[in-house]
């Protein structure tokens, strides 16, 4: 039994998309970091789908940005292909999404960890978190050496106990080709966490040079492409690679059908829910019958391979079915199969054991952060690893940790919903989910957080001063507009006209940048809506400041029925707006537990 | 928990007594207000007793009271419980309620003293639920056929509104979540429509709920006629007791006299008028002119002639004045000899005849008034404590139609469906909270359902 000669403030457990943001936060903050990871050889990857962003997602990747966290500036340079998605609906709505090259992000983020100051890079695999009372003392690697950590976050992703299948076979495995970890869902099981197994697929991947692609129809990027990070140039120049369209035949449909019953997933022979908004084919060819066309996205994986990802064949038929399935689709009647689609099924922690601040409720100093709460996503995985390393270094900094609540991101809306309902199917963000949709904006997400990401110390001089200028110049041209006056109406009141946009205004200010010409006119036209918003989050707040008492025993409140006493003795709300949104519990409860607040003097 | 609740609690009908319930902070303090005693202030009375005293109202007693006292928390509620026992009859009980609404009480929900004694953890659940079913059945027993298809028909009305704007949702968000999927775009149309009728449905309801609000001002019935016909008899008659200056000489009713009166638990201002005639004199015509006013700002009119004497051109006069109004003809002095004939001088409304002197013919009356106060404000035939109860419900159903209207004026295209759909969503959880049903996010089960999502 081995210690590791240097102490650390954090340790963070898995390399993915969590992984790196949540150690690249912690020893950005200063605090002496180690990242320990199975394969250094795939850190950052993308398991499914070669693309950061889209709706949602790709406000999520902003709000990361504007804390101070990588992933933009990663997906900026090393983009395929950059579309701002939504741009006929209003802006509250407009979400960037990128094509990337997977290998290069793979590279790229690989260098940025290993020039991190404060930051060690290990290649171990992890098996135990250890902990003495109730807190959290470091982790053990699997060939039996101790790590001490005054806080730990684990971002272990599909690996542990995952299991893939292809038609009848199932190999173990974390993805393909690389071995899971075995025993650290059991460890955290012994701590009191939930266990419960969900799953997911890939799609097939093909070589471009068996695909007829000039055949098929192309999608362009944006001429302009409009980044993710607001540290990214805007003369950063990049050379785009369209993606390719085609669709599903009649034939793909009997092929499906005539195969159904060697389907791992829609055989049953997979435990674990799947994700809804990321059907196998076989689950759109049952569902929707009379569907004569599904379409089907072919995706560059990147500048130097010729490997392609299908979109919207996700499967986990049998080998010989998924080639005939291939050759099915218009374009692809001699495509070869690089890699075969497979579905993987793998252990998660049910989040409603976390904080909001992401740290464990049962054992002081543990973080749990990305897919192993359950969700699915490289984005939302992100989100969660920057919170809980950020929170990780300020917990072994002794320092107040922070909470992104519904109003302040879509990071909060995503940790809130998790941690208040709980998973059980993996969640993605929706931008249905946020109640403040026209607060949380892919152009706002700056002057929401970046002010945060600066209290802690992860927004860099660099970031913070461009960030002052963008905000001064919108304040600037704001009170310019509500005090100049033509007639009696002020250019503030005569620009809210649907009919005049602010690039065609004449009294525009030709000089300003483009990012503060988006803002002020965003801010000109939305004003009423963004006001009457602005007043039902004070009205949540209050609610969200009424703390519950952590030892609080919901046993005596008698006028709570049984089922709900159960509910929140198992959910352990800290506030009773965190109370109000679990499953169940009623407005008169909530009535009840007040009341019983207030007699008790809390 | 922060106001004062009132409300009768023994059924309506004659029993010998009649209780009045209060609970809240005001409780004590209203009672200072409303009951007169030789034994002090109720808010000075020791928890657990009962006192004799009267109910006055601008220094009239209304009735002679047993008045008890339950201090917080030792009360049903444990809040602090004012009773009032007095003597049965439905018009002084419900004369006592209007006074305690009109200090500042407000009508109990039903069931709402248990629902505190419940919060305050007076009772448990169970013993709620008992509690509760007792006071449904009797509440079903005196609700009238027409208030339980009123109930039937709100809901399910606001069910269909929800039916049509889920959908609409679900097809806004799938087409602004997936747009890379292939989801046929918005029907504009469809979607304008049905906006359109969900706010014509809406407005419905809320036209009916509307006029309720005429309540808290009370109905205002203007007492007409010549001259010495008998109204300040008949005003007195109605309320019960000896108010209006009453001599046999015309003119003597130069001041408006106006006394509330609550019928069937709805307050009704009855206001005496001096007779018409034409005046002598200024301050006469003045008061002539007034009566006018009175007229035009009344939702009734009750026009009362002297049966035992004949129609004569005023009478006429005054009947054209009134045309326009709800006009509830009163012949009067029955007991005397009849001189005018119903049948020519009275299209449209059969009269009703009575003697303010005898009592005769009072009540039939009274129920002339309720049904026309019903049929004009309560469409289906509510009482007045539903309708209470629906005014908090109005309110929340009128912020639904102003969320859809605004969705409405945002159906222009594509750019705006956002909002819309924000729109849209407000105005279901208003109407949630009107159903009482909680509006879980459901909008994302119903996209997946309908469309087929994901790459």
């Amino acid at each position: 039994m081995a210690t590791y000669p240097k102490q650390f403030d954090v340790i963070v457990v898995g390399a993915g998309h969590a992984g790196i943001e949540a150690a690249l936060a912690a020893s950005r903050i200063g605090c002496e970091t180690i990242l320990l990871t199975s394969n250094l050889d795939t850190i950052g990857f993308m398991s499914c789908n070669p693309a950061i962003g889209g709706i949602g997602k790709g406000q999520l990747v902003r709000e990361i940005d504007a804390l101070g966290g990588e992933m933009g500036l990663a997906a900026d340079e090393t983009g395929l292909q950059f579309r701002m998605l939504n741009t006929n609906h209003g802006p509250a709505v407009w979400s960037p999404r990128a094509q990337c090259d997977k290998k290069f992000y793979h590279t790229r983020m690989k260098r940025i960890l290993e020039s991190q100051p404060n930051l060690s890079l290990l290649q171990a695999t992890v098996e135990e978190v250890i902990v003495r009372g109730d807190s959290v003392v470091g982790v053990k690697s699997q060939t039996g050496m101790e790590y001490i950590g005054k806080a730990i976050v684990i971002t272990t992703g599909t690996f542990l106990k995952g299991l893939i299948h292809i038609g009848v076979a199932s190999i173990p495995g974390g993805r393909f080709g690389e071995p899971p970890a075995t025993k650290l869902s059991d460890c955290l099981f012994k701590l009191g966490f939930e266990v419960g197994r969900l799953k997911t697929g890939t799609p097939p991947r093909i070589n471009k040079n068996t695909v007829s692609l000039d055949s098929l129809a192309r999608q362009e990027g944006d001429e302009i492409p409009r980044f993710f990070s607001f540290r990214t140039p805007k003369t950063f120049h990049v050379e785009q690679l369209p993606c390719y369209l085609t669709h599903t035949t009649e034939t793909t449909k009997e092929i499906v059908r005539q195969n159904l019953n060697k389907s791992a997933l829609f055989s049953g022979r997979i435990s674990g829910i799947g994700p809804r908004y990321c059907p196998s084919i076989e689950d759109k060819i049952v569902k929707f019958p009379d569907k004569p066309k599904h379409q089907i996205f072919l995706e560059p994986e990147g500048r130097l391979t010729d490997e392609y990802y299908i979109n919207g064949l996700s499967t986990s038929l049998p080998e010989d079915v998924q080639i005939k399935l291939v050759k099915s689709l218009p374009g692809l009647e001699r495509a070869e199969i690089v890699r075969f689609a497979y579905a993987i099924e793998y252990d998660y922690v049910n989040p409603i054991h976390l904080r909001a601040t992401l740290e464990s409720k049962n054992i002081t100093g543990l973080f749990l952060a990305g897919q192993i709460n359950g969700t699915s996503g490289y984005e939302e995985a992100a989100g969660q690893g920057i919170i809980a390393g950020i929170n990780a270094a300020m917990h072994a900094m002794n320092k107040p940790k922070i909470i992104l609540n519904r109003s302040d991101a879509y990071i909060g809306v995503m940790i809130d919903d998790l941690i208040t309902k709980g998973v059980s199917e993996p969640y993605r963000i929706f931008t249905a989910s946020a109640e403040y949709r026209l607060q949380l904006r892919q152009d706002n997400a700056d002057l929401r957080l970046t002010p945060i990401g600066r209290e802690v110390g992860l927004v860099k001089s660099t970031q913070w001063t461009v960030f002052l200028e963008k905000k001064k110049a919108i304040e600037t041209e704001i009170t310019r507009l509500q005090s100049t006056y033509v007639g009696n109406r002020s250019l503030f009141t005569i620009l809210q006209d649907p009919k005049i946009s602010y690039g065609k205004f004449e009294f525009a200010r030709a000089d300003l940048p483009d990012d503060v010409k988006l803002e002020v006119e965003i801010q000109d036209k939305y004003q009423g809506y963004i006001q009457r918003e602005l007043e039902s989050v004070q009205r949540m707040k209050l609610l969200e400041t009424k703390r519950i008492p952590p030892d609080l025993d919901y046993e005596e409140i008698k006028q709570l029925r049984v089922e709900s006493r159960q509910k929140l003795s198992r959910f352990r709300p800290d506030t009773i707006g965190q109370a109000s949104r679990i499953q169940g519990i009623t407005p008169a409860e909530i009535a009840v537990l007040l009341i019983w607040l207030r007699k008790h003097g809390a | 928990m922060e106001d004062t609740i009132a409300a009768i609690s023994t059924p309506l009908g004659t029993g010998g007594i009649a209780i009045i319930r209060m609970s809240g902070p005001q409780a004590l303090q209203l009672a200072d207000a409303i009951f007169r005693s030789r034994a002090g202030r109720p808010s000075e009375f020791p928890s657990h007793t009962i006192h004799y005293g009267k109910i006055v109202q601008s220094g009239q007693v209304l009735d002679e009271v047993l008045l008890a006292v339950f201090r917080a928390p030792h009360s049903y509620t444990t809040e602090n419980v004012v009773e009032i026992h007095c003597h049965g009859g439905v018009v002084t009980a419900q004369t006592i309620l209007t006074l305690c609404l009109q200090h500042g009480a407000r009508l109990a929900e039903p069931g709402e003293f248990t629902k505190r004694a419940f919060l305050y953890g007076r009772i448990d659940l169970a013993q709620a639920e008992a509690v509760m079913d007792l006071i449904t059945a009797r509440t079903e027993r005196a609700q009238t056929l027409a208030a339980r298809t009123l109930e039937g028909i709100l809901s399910q009305r606001l069910e269909t509104i929800c039916e049509k704007l889920e959908p609409l949702r679900a097809e806004i968000e799938a087409n602004l979540n997936f747009p890379e999927d292939d989801i046929p775009p918005v029907d504009q149309t469809k979607l304008c429509q049905t906006l359109d009728e969900c706010i014509s449905i809406l407005q419905e309801i809320l036209v009916s709920a509307h006029e309720t609000r005429i309540l808290k001002e009370g109905v205002s019935v203007v007492i007409v006629g010549r001259p010495n016909v008998g109204k300040s008899s008949l005003l007195n008659a109605l309320v019960g007791k000896e108010r209006a200056l009453v001599t046999p000489f015309p003119g003597t009713t130069r001041d408006f006299i106006e006394e509330t009166i609550a019928l069937q638990g709805i307050p009704v201002r009855l206001i005496d008028t001096a007779g018409y005639r034409p005046p002598r004199g200024r301050i006469e015509a003045a008061g002539i002119q007034r009566t006018l006013q009175l007229v035009e700002q009344s939702d009734f009119v009750i026009h009362v002639f002297d049966a035992s004497r004949p129609f004569s051109e005023l009478d006429h006069k005054l009947q054209k004045i009134c045309s326009k109004k709800s006009v509830i003809p009163v012949l009067n002095k029955d007991d005397l000899p009849r001189k005018i004939r119903s049948a020519r001088y009275f299209a449209e409304i059969t009269p009703i005849s009575v003697s303010a002197l005898t009592g005769s013919g009072m009540d039939t009356l009274r129920t002339a008034l309720i049904k026309a106060i019903q049929s004009r404000f309560f469409g289906f035939g509510q009482t007045a404590q539903e309708v209470m109860v629906n005014e908090r419900q109005a309110n929340l159903l009128q912020g639904a139609q102003n969320h859809i209207k605004e969705a409405r004026y945002h159906c222009d295209g594509s750019q705006k469906l956002d909002i819309v759909s924000d729109e849209i969503r407000r105005a279901i959880d208003l109407i949630s909270q009107t159903t009482g049903k909680s509006a879980s996010n459901f909008v994302i089960d119903l996209v997946f359902s309908r469309f087929c999502i994901g790459k």
